[in-house]
């Protein structure tokens, strides 16, 4: 299978992209409002602190949202249509862009528990989804 | 003898959508749509002093003075705005804004957007492939790239909160292809539509269909805002600005607040509180319509019926232009085509038109007010207008 679209990190979402590599899901906590934060940022969108710590997330999440794209909406993605386009809600609670491997596209229903898993290509490893068992 | 009304639009011109363009550029649609539109509103190039476009091919920046220049304008007001298909109706507060100001007092509000059936529009990849986003890094490995999947993620969730549109979604483009059949402009007029085959044709993202999505066509639109002593001296009624309102709340869907309630609302509400005219007055509402689940959810968010709502609205009212409850009367774009930014402005030249009783074999009876909305991005950009007219 082709390699996803490649992401370009920033100094800011680099630690994101490293923990991936070692197949860890993290995002970030706001030492000034506790709020858990999705993508990486310099400053918290909830209260403006800069006091932002990398922590691990569960993995676990639900299926807030889908689709099926039936075709192709990148072309590096053209050989596995049809696939999933996932929003998937953190139990932590921020909400990710993601897809869901290993389930008939036909048997996903929004609110389905979800697990984190790992898709390495050559350079990056991607976090995506499995239904929860 | 009226007294004065607030700015006011008096003139539109906008061109027929098409699949190609072919040689014309940014600046040669432009310049054609910009004299036309003057010379509706019996004014010429050398009276603007005001301008307002949006991102273009043509620049990469500092799109305003390269226009205005390639024009021959002397400007005290320029600007660009980059609100995706909401770039139109926030036009046109920004416009009154800058006359109220003083900073002009003619205000032309020109979209343009050459397309060739390569399908490269100023939205396209050379702009892509340079961007650092955190769309390009989070969303776009995945393939949540194109509007159709990220409308589709929120007609997902909606029918998982409401329950199956499927009918409505279809009810929505029918009635709009009958709108169509009496605009000659709309690419789809004269070729009826059944709910049967919006049903039957092509899944492209679960739920939405192929006669679910928009056409992507190329053209352009204008209109042109004057200050309100001068829009009572134009040829045609004047059209005041009545109302505005405008709410961003993100870029990419995953990160909006909500799927369901959206920023329409916020948008909606400001724009009838500041027309001080209700939701009842309205004749003909022209709303932004770049899937046929995108009219549901503005049919709700800006108040004309409650939440999980609006398929029933659909069923109980007649969407056609001699309907009980007119909607994009042109046939919205789903029916005239989607030319980007322009295809906004086609909401608003139909508003303009039906409000001067240039409705043609379309014409709404007995209008008085017209409500259009604008939305850009995967419900990112919300803009909306209540629009009057000055009967003499």
């Amino acid at each position: 299978m082709t390699g996803r679209p490649t992401p370009h990190p920033s100094p800011v979402t680099r630690p994101f992209w490293a923990a991936c590599a070692r197949h860890e899901l993290t995002i970030q906590r706001c030492g000034g409002c506790s709020s858990a934060v999705f993508y990486p940022r310099p400053v918290c969108p909830v209260c403006g602190s800069s006091r932002l710590d990398w922590v691990a997330a569960t993995g676990r999440g639900t299926l807030y949202s889908y689709t099926v794209a039936r075709r192709a909406t990148h072309r590096r993605l053209a050989d596995r249509v049809p696939y999933v386009i996932a929003i998937v809600e953190l139990d932590e609670g921020p909400r990710l862009t993601s897809t869901v491997i290993g389930t008939d596209p036909a048997d996903l229903a929004i609110g389905v528990r979800l697990q984190v898993d790992f898709e390495d290509d050559e350079t990056v490893s991607f976090p995506v989804f499995r239904v929860a068992s | 003898m009226s007294a004065v009304p607030p700015p006011s639009i008096v003139g539109v011109a906008e061109r027929a959508p098409v699949r190609d363009t072919g040689d014309e550029t940014d600046l040669t649609l432009s310049a054609s749509i910009a004299v036309e539109a003057l010379a509706d509103a019996g004014l010429g190039l050398s009276d603007v002093d005001g301008l307002l476009t949006h991102p273009m091919d043509v620049a990469s920046r500092l799109v305003p003075s390269t226009l205005g220049e390639y024009l021959g304008m002397r400007l005290g007001y320029a600007d660009s705005v980059d609100l995706g298909g909401a770039t139109a109706v926030g036009m046109l507060w920004r416009a009154a804004a800058a006359i109220r100001a003083g900073m002009c007092s003619v205000c032309l509000c020109l979209t343009a957007v050459p397309r060739t059936t390569a399908g490269t529009t100023h939205t396209g990849p050379t702009r892509r492939t340079a961007d650092l986003s955190p769309w390009r890094e989070f969303d776009v490995p995945y393939g949540n790239i194109g509007a159709t999947e990220g409308y589709a993620m929120i007609a997902m969730r909606y029918e998982h909160e409401f329950g199956d549109t499927a009918r409505a979604r279809a009810e929505i483009a029918v009635a709009q292809r009958a709108n169509a059949a009496h605009q000659p402009k709309a690419y789809f007029s004269g070729r009826p539509l059944d709910v049967d085959e919006v049903l039957a044709s092509e899944l492209i993202a679960d739920p939405l269909r192929k006669l679910d999505c928009v056409l992507p066509t190329g053209g352009a639109a204008a209109v042109v805002v004057v200050r309100g002593d001068l829009a009572l001296r134009a040829p045609r009624p004047a059209v005041p600005i009545l109302g505005a309102g405008e709410a961003v709340t993100h870029k990419t869907i995953t990160y909006a607040p909500s799927l369901t309630d959206t920023a329409i609302k916020d948008s909606a509400d400001r724009a009838f509180a500041a027309a001080g005219v209700a939701r009842s007055a309205i004749g003909l509402a022209s709303l932004y319509d770049c899937y046929t689940s995108t009219v549901l959810l503005t049919l709700e968010d800006a108040g004309f019926c409650a939440k999980g709502e609006a398929a029933a609205f659909v069923g109980d009212h007649d969407l056609t232009w001699r309907g009980s409850f007119p909607l994009n009367t042109h046939g919205g774009q789903l029916s005239f085509g989607q030319s980007d930014v322009a295809g906004g402005m086609s909401h608003v030249t139909e508003a303009v038109l039906q409000l001067q009783d240039r409705g043609e074999g379309r014409q709404v009876r007995d209008l008085r007010y017209a409500f259009v909305h604008g939305n850009g991005g995967i419900m990112s950009e919300q803009a909306s207008v209540v629009l009057g007219v000055v009967v003499s």
